[in-house]
């Protein structure tokens, strides 16, 4: 604890911040050298970009491993929780970083623009995300929210000769922003009504049996703006009109990487607050976040049906996932559940095949990045067969069919579901999910099944190739054994108060 | 432990390393591709047949049980076993793949078709063979994907639609066992005291209560209820069939359907109970109403493949006749009649596709006269639908008469209206059968030819199988009643239904003189 009287901040343990500060180093070095050294050898910007998330993330994995024998615990006045849920999603976001990098060195190699730029916006998303998913304060929240934000809408409109590009990152921001809003109020509410803004300090001050202000319906709508805000972020129904558009018009790394590692981030924020600062307002949430889930698995899954638009498919698709993850959360807020555990499980799954998703898109996407619609998939089984095998196991497992990744993760958060006795819930999403296996058919049989409209010679970026090619061993090695991905977000744990 | 070699798995296991190397093998060789895949179905199929023979009889119990932890946080184990009940279908997978791999020319893209049917055949395998329930799950629900692409990349005209409509149907019915079964093995935890999917641990030691365990049963029913199809859940099959390649539609009638009835019996009767006795009058209902609305609407067909196909809803509404009459004869009828309806059903596929393949055509109106300029292929044609109507001294009379006979005792109102199908199947066969293969041949029907010695070959297996089993079905009959037994003892001791009594003389054994 710190004491108000001393003029001391906080003692800083720098080690805890490695992450962090890696990601802030490879920014600075990338900024700085980049902007005074004019030509740098090729992809030279990926490589400092993946070698420091490739630095924060052994620090976190390293971090995992010492805290084997303790619950981890807050630190800088109790603002940031190191624990294992917050290093299991920070291990994610790197991941998706490395991913992300990967992919942008590709598709600036194929638009002929290279540069430090975007590589540096990529690390400032990450660590507001890393920022994010560690806050045990709702101010330090939003700041890691909104460094996260401000980078992707940057991100969005960065491909500067495609409107739908400039339109994506502009309806990002304003309706990013209004969210934003919404969640700040909500945390003014809050605050007013517990007196904390610290996520550990609202569930001992709602815990205790004195309540401060003693206005309830202050709180609830506090409440209230905070799932509005978070549930923008996580694009939940009715939240999620953004989505399709800029996932469609955003570059498609960065639409990859937003899809993935900001999901992760507004997610881990979510079941953070949820989970730990209303622990005991689980009666008041819960019910909220049920019809959430049910609402966000059938709009993601029906809307998928009509579109045309590959980019705009994975973006319902992932709407979709989002009420499946919103299913374990629901599962997380009845007594005994390993709904967060399943909650995590699913989001690091999610992550690597929607990387692998967008890879493939991004690798038939043409100069433009504009060539996704769905008949220029048609008939790729004959022009590169390897790439639609790898394309058909990610949507396969995406749809949930056994022995991939994809099917454990929806096991795992329909069995907390079940657990949870949420059995509306979990058959709801259930037949959301086969409603939403016809989006992933559809592209299947535009790629097996119909002859191809050109024939033109489709080259593969090597970095895009191990982007895929990861994603795809990956999904089928979670998907044969997947005790090994269970064991480890089961220990995915809070801090102690 | 029976044999040290686990042969359980290596049923499922060798074609799935079938299909790799297929896939791994370039498209120029292709007379390897096709050698590699001949060699996995028969040794697959040899393998099967040695299950047969050192099958016990007298043991009703699960055999060549195979073992081993998967997933043990949620305490899922590769568990494998064969009965009485799973036997016969085993064997029944294991002959036609090699059978269809044979004797059906897909025409294009060779290997992907045999690398999708051997997938196929490993998850068909393994859900007959499964004594977990997730993984049955696994094998059930990834059985669709391979038979969603062979009907999508080898069908006809409208391949896609029906492939579509094949995959999302079944996978309704799965979305709901999924709940089930997860709910099933969570609740079982207490009585258990352990999470654990184990089907045997499971239906011996668990109890659920009445309506927990009525929900449980209907969500393994709808899954069931889609695959078998009971009627009204059949529409997907007249046209995943008419669409499908031949060899899919053989294995589509054959096995695939099987997998729903034997679901039935094994996540049904045995899991539930007492819940499948409190259905029982639904799903006799819906299987009498399948039996007849199956022929009639087979009666009206003008295409001959749609015409098996309605053929097939009206069969297997007699097997779950059978199955939800619950007593010893019906359920022994039903899993034989499952069999035949594999090999029946199968041929007549078989036989229409080969008209097709002459013809172009599969309108009964174009065809006429083809006994005339093809007496052989005629009689193949005429021995195989006698089967499927189920005339004495072949296997479908067999079966159906101890469904029938079995269920008299215990539904006697239904079994009395299914029985008036016996009559329709009948008429609907006999009068196709009249008007394709009587009169005089036109011109374009004129120069139909005779059956090759290859497909010759074929239908011989076929036709080798309907009369062995029709005049001597001992051997099955003995190795699939002590299962059988047992499960209805299961029933009766698990829930408050009382087998009817069977009198000493209809016993299975003194019902076949038919046969000699």
């Amino acid at each position: 604890m710190v004491f108000a009287s001393t003029l001391d901040g906080p003692s800083i343990p720098w080690v805890e911040l490695i992450p962090i500060l890696s990601l802030l180093a490879g920014t600075c070095f990338l900024l700085l050298v980049g902007s005074l050294v004019p030509t740098w050898p090729r992809r030279g910007y990926a490589w400092v970009t993946g070698i420091s998330t490739t630095v924060a993330l052994v620090a976190n994995a390293v971090k995992w491993n010492n805290l084997y024998y303790n619950k981890g615990a807050t630190y800088f006045a109790d603002v940031i929780a190191i624990d294992r849920f917050s290093v299991l999603a920070s291990i994610t976001i790197c991941l998706a970083v490395i991913f992300g990098a990967l992919m942008m060195s590709a598709y600036l190699v194929r638009m002929n623009a290279d540069g430090p730029e975007l590589y540096a916006l990529l690390l400032t998303s990450a660590i507001g995300a890393l920022v994010m998913v560690a806050a045990n304060e709702l101010i330090v929240l939003f700041l890691g929210l909104e460094i996260l934000s401000l980078s992707l809408y940057l991100l969005a409109a960065s491909n500067r000769d495609r409107e739908q590009s400039q339109e994506s990152g502009l309806k990002y921001f304003i309706l990013g922003g209004f969210s934003s809003a919404f969640f700040l109020y909500g945390v003014a509410l809050i605050f007013g009504s517990t007196g904390s803004t610290k996520i550990s300090g609202i569930g001992q001050v709602l815990s205790g049996s004195i309540s401060i202000g003693n206005s309830d319906a202050m709180l609830l709508v506090g409440i209230g703006m905070l799932l509005v805000g978070l549930g923008f972020k996580v694009s939940a129904a009715p939240f999620h009109v953004w989505t399709p558009d800029v996932y469609e018009g955003a570059p498609t790394p960065v639409t990859a990487f937003m899809a993935s590692a900001g999901k992760v981030a507004a997610f881990a924020a979510l079941i953070r607050i949820l989970a730990v600062g209303l622990e005991q307002r689980v009666d008041d949430w819960r019910p909220v976040v049920w019809a959430l889930a049910i609402l966000t698995v059938f709009t993601g899954s029906i809307l998928a049906v009509v579109q045309t638009n590959v980019k705009r498919m994975l973006a319902y698709s992932s709407i979709s996932h989002a009420g499946f993850i919103l299913v374990g959360v629901e599962a997380a807020g009845h007594a005994g559940s390993d709904g967060i555990a399943t909650s995590m499980n699913y989001l690091a799954i999610y992550t690597v095949l929607v990387m692998g998703s967008f890879a493939i898109v991004l690798a038939l996407s043409g100069n433009t990045d504009g060539e996704t619609n769905l008949s220029d998939f048609k008939g790729l089984a004959k022009r590169r067969p390897a790439l639609a095998l790898a394309f058909t196991v990610l949507l396969f497992a995406q749809a949930g069919v056994p022995l991939t990744a994809g099917f454990v993760s929806k096991f795992a958060v329909i069995k907390s579901s079940v657990e949870a006795n949420s059995y509306v819930l979990a058959v709801s999403a259930m037949v959301a999910a086969v409603i939403g296996a016809y989006l992933y058919l559809r592209i299947a049989v535009s790629m097996w099944l119909e002859e191809p409209e050109s024939d033109s010679e489709i080259s593969v970026d090597p970095a895009v190739v191990i982007v895929i090619v990861v994603s795809v061993i990956a999904t089928l090695i979670v998907g044969f054994f997947p005790e090994l991905l269970l064991h480890a977000t089961r220990l995915a744990r809070f801090a102690p108060l | 432990m029976h044999a040290s070699f686990p042969i359980l798995s290596a049923l499922i296991l060798l074609p799935i390393l079938g299909a790799v190397l297929i896939t791994v093998i370039s498209n120029k060789h292709l007379e390897i591709v096709k050698l590699i895949a001949m060699l996995f179905s028969v040794g697959v199929g040899g393998m099967s047949i040695w299950l047969l023979a050192s099958f016990k009889t007298d043991d009703s119990g699960f055999q060549y049980v195979s073992q081993h932890d998967w997933v043990t946080s949620w305490g899922i184990s590769w568990h494998l076993g064969v009965d009485g009940v799973s036997l016969f279908l085993v064997v029944l997978t294991g002959i036609l793949f090699p059978l269809v791999i044979l004797g059906v020319d897909p025409h294009h893209d060779h290997k992907r078709y045999l690398a999708w049917l051997l997938l196929l055949e490993a998850g068909v395998m393994g859900s007959f063979l499964s004594l977990d329930l997730f993984l049955f799950f696994i094998f059930f629900e990834i059985v669709l994907v391979p038979m969603y692409f062979l009907i999508g990349g080898w069908g006809y005209d409208k391949r896609v639609y029906a492939a579509t409509k094949f995959f999302l149907y079944t996978m309704l019915g799965s979305a709901f066992m999924l709940v089930g079964i997860i709910a099933t093995a969570v609740l079982a935890r207490r009585d258990i005291g352990y999470l654990t999917f184990d089907l045997v641990t499971i239906a011996e030691q668990a109890s659920f209560a009445t309506n927990t365990g009525r929900w449980l049963f209907v969500s393994f029913a709808i899954a069931f209820a889609v695959k078998v199809p009971i009627f009204p859940l059949h529409t997907w099959l007249p046209d995943a069939h008419t669409q499908a390649p031949t060899g899919g539609s053989v294995i589509l009638a054959g096995v695939l359907l099987k997998m729903g009835t034997y679901g039935f019996l094994r996540f049904g009767l045995y899991l539930f109970p007492a819940a499948a006795v409190w259905a029982k009058p639904v799903l006799l209902t819906l299987a009498v109403i399948g039996i007849i609305y199956g022929a009639i609407a087979a009666t009206m067909q003008t295409d001959l493949k749609r015409l098996v196909a309605y053929s097939s809803v009206a069969h297997l509404g007699f097997i779950v006749l059978g199955i939800f009459a619950i007593t010893s004869q019906s359920l022994t009828g039903s899993v034989m009649q499952m069999v035949n309806h594999g090999i029946s059903t199968g041929a007549l596929f078989l036989l229409v596709g080969m008209i097709y393949e002459r013809r172009h055509t599969r309108q009964i109106a174009e065809l006429r006269g083809i006994q005339s300029v093809a007496p052989i292929f005629s009689a193949a044609f005429m021995i195989v639908m006698l089967s499927s109507i189920g005339v004495p001294g072949l296997n479908g009379f067999a079966g159906e008469f101890l469904i029938l006979i079995g269920s008299f005792q215990s539904a006697r109102w239904w079994t009395i209206v299914a029985a008036t199908g016996v009559i329709l199947a009948a008429l609907y066969l006999l009068w196709a059968y009249q008007r394709v293969f009587h009169g005089e041949p036109d011109e374009a029907n004129s120069t139909f030819a005779e059956m090759t010695l290859r497909e010759g070959a074929l239908i011989m297996v076929f036709i080798g199988l309907i009369g062995f089993t029709g005049v001597y079905p001992k051997p099955m009959l003995e190795r699939i009643e002590p299962s059988v037994d047992k499960l209805v003892e299961h029933v009766v001791s698990h829930s408050d239904y009382k087998a009817p009594t069977t009198p000493e003389v209809v016993k299975p054994e003194s019902t076949k003189e038919e046969g000699h």
